[in-house]
């Protein structure tokens, strides 16, 4: 069994005789006492469990944290204390942006890095252009959002809350006087406070579309 | 899981040998593999590390193409100014797939080799012919609605899950391995990958310690690009049904150029170019659409829950096929298959 050497929010920590197979998640909970990330559904599925290595937020339950020696690794815990909440952190508590609280740790770290995402103007699935990404838009928190799950559905108040940084920040009005004319216009804020989820249908036109004339060459499901 | 034997690799060439060893696997970013490893339906006894090969660099080719290096992340693709501008198919199908935090560490070459969702398959206690060869196929008369419709067998209906190998597979990529004997060749996404026929857990022709180093693209074409893909919830699913699409019209609505190619409905990431030549020279009629689409289809062996996708892939065909003529008659129509152009 291997000894490896991890830094986690600026702390050395090294770990002997640990077992290949455990998890990134695993070692802060059961190894560290890092008990802020959680466990959901430990397949990559929920986001609980998201850290930020090197700056980027992945999935720590699909990880071996043995993998992971010389990386810069962030927990929840390195994000702020309660004496000295981030920026994030705050807005959560500002917009009661959870019920439960099992998901906030995840949900915290992943806007974290999604913030960062978007001031170097990652574009999105939702993104109308993708070289130059408009101003994020609640539509665009939400796809930017969507490994992390809430199962109290606080989705709408965790939007505002990110929303409410990245106005802070200045985010938004950066890209703004990056020289989009129409950028300004294109937010609304008053509907930017009311996010509703989409139908839970399939998503695309084609699947509402009137149907066109079956083939009977593939016997068409009709 | 299962004990394994980690090794990390410190080249490609040192990879393809300790991958040699006994039911060795590659891991780069882990987030299929170790997925499975948890449920024990992947139990490799080495783990040969390539997460820090140095093989994370987009570069030009002579061509006028680009080499993607095997270990650039999803993310970092999707994001990356070439990729964006001249092969926006690409970027779209990768950023329709998975989750930020997946994208981040899932990697270019593992992409291409995720397996499949199919219920039965993931089930352990259940029987299936790609994870038990010979056990039999329970998605046949089971639960099949995710599955595939096209190049499926009697042993094995399972679906190619990747959103990017189906925009690679338009773009004519092809990927670049090194062999345990150092040496390296090119493969196309259809030498790449086997249909299931009776032996469907062997789904590549990659040989044991290959390892995929990079991703050929050839030089951008002309037209526009989309990917459209229809799925049960908004983001972070799988798809019913895709379609990566590169079409070149004239202003007259004439189609020059057709590419098409599929998720969700094949056992590997599907094209049929004899579809495309009944659409180029047409002016998008739905004549031609219908044409077009019954070719696709023809060989189509739906089961109950998934015959909907006839449907929807006849329906997805026409919308694509229309949306882009109108943006060629119209650049300024709000139509998005305009908007990457």
């Amino acid at each position: 069994m291997p000894n490896i050497t991890l830094s986690i929010n600026q702390q050395s920590y090294t770990l002997t005789d640990l077992d290949a197979r455990t998890s990134l998640l695993d070692v802060c909970r059961h190894h560290l006492n890092l008990t802020g990330s959680k466990k959901g559904c430990d397949h990559g599925q929920c986001g609980a469990c998201t850290m930020i290595v090197n700056g980027r937020r992945i999935n720590s339950c699909l990880t071996l944290a043995i993998m992971h020696e010389g990386d810069e690794i962030t927990t929840i815990e390195g994000i702020g204390e309660p004496a000295s909440l981030s920026d994030i952190q705050q807005a959560f508590v500002d917009h009661d942006a959870f019920q439960c609280g099992y998901c906030t740790p995840g949900q915290i770290c992943s806007a974290t890095a999604l913030l960062d995402e978007i001031a170097q103007r990652w574009p999105s699935h939702v993104s109308s252009n993708l070289s130059d990404p408009e101003l994020i838009d609640v539509q665009e928190i939400a796809e930017r959002m969507s490994g992390n799950i809430c199962r109290c559905s606080a989705y709408p108040n965790i939007i505002n809350a990110i929303q409410q940084v990245i106005d802070n920040r200045g985010i938004g009005r950066e890209l703004a006087s990056q020289g989009d004319a129409d950028i300004g216009a294109k937010v609304d804020r008053d509907a930017a406070q009311i996010w509703s989820p989409p139908p839970s249908n399939i998503h695309h036109p084609a699947a509402q579309a009137p149907n066109p004339p079956a083939s009977s060459q593939v016997g068409d499901a009709q | 899981m299962k004990p394994f034997a980690y090794e990390r690799a410190a080249t490609p060439t040192q990879a393809a040998s300790l991958a040699q060893a006994e039911n060795a696997k590659f891991i780069a970013g882990g987030t299929n593999l170790l997925d499975l490893m948890k449920f024990e339906i992947e139990t490799p006894l080495t783990l040969v590390d390539v997460s820090r090969l140095d093989l994370v660099d987009i570069e030009s080719t002579q061509d006028g193409g680009l080499r993607i290096g095997a270990m650039v992340s999803n993310s970092d693709l999707a994001a990356h100014p070439q990729i964006r501008q001249h092969y926006p198919v690409l970027a779209r199908a990768i950023l329709a797939g998975a989750s930020g935090q997946l994208r981040n560490k899932a990697s270019t070459g593992g992409n291409f080799l995720q397996r499949t969702r199919c219920y039965y398959f993931y089930q352990p206690d259940s029987p299936c012919n790609k994870r038990e060869p010979g056990t039999g196929c329970p998605a046949i008369g089971g639960e099949h609605r995710e599955l595939a419709i096209l190049g499926t067998s009697e042993s094995c209906i399972a679906q190619h899950p990747s959103d990017m190998a189906v925009a690679m597979r338009v773009l004519d990529a092809q990927v670049e391995t090194l062999l345990p004997t150092g040496e390296s060749r090119r493969l196309t996404l259809d030498e790449l990958y086997r249909l299931p026929g009776d032996t469907p857990h062997i789904e590549t022709n990659l040989e044991a310690g290959e390892i995929i180093t990079h991703v050929i693209l050839p030089p951008p074409l002309a037209g526009m690009q989309t990917y459209d893909k229809v799925r049960d919830r908004a983001s972070y699913a799988f798809a019913l049904v895709s379609c990566a699409a590169v079409i070149d019209a004239d202003a007259d609505g004439k189609l020059n150029t057709v590419r098409l190619a599929f998720g969700g409905i094949g056992a590997r990431p599907w094209r049929d170019t004899a579809v495309e030549a009944l659409l180029m020279s047409s002016h998008g009629e739905m004549a031609a659409i219908q044409q077009a689409v019954d070719k696709l289809l023809i060989n189509a062996n739906p089961h109950p829950k998934n015959a909907f996708k006839l449907t929807l892939t006849r329906r997805l065909v026409t919308q694509v096929i229309q949306r882009a003529i109108k943006a060629a008659q119209d650049p300024q129509s709000p139509s998005f298959a305009a908007k990457d152009k």
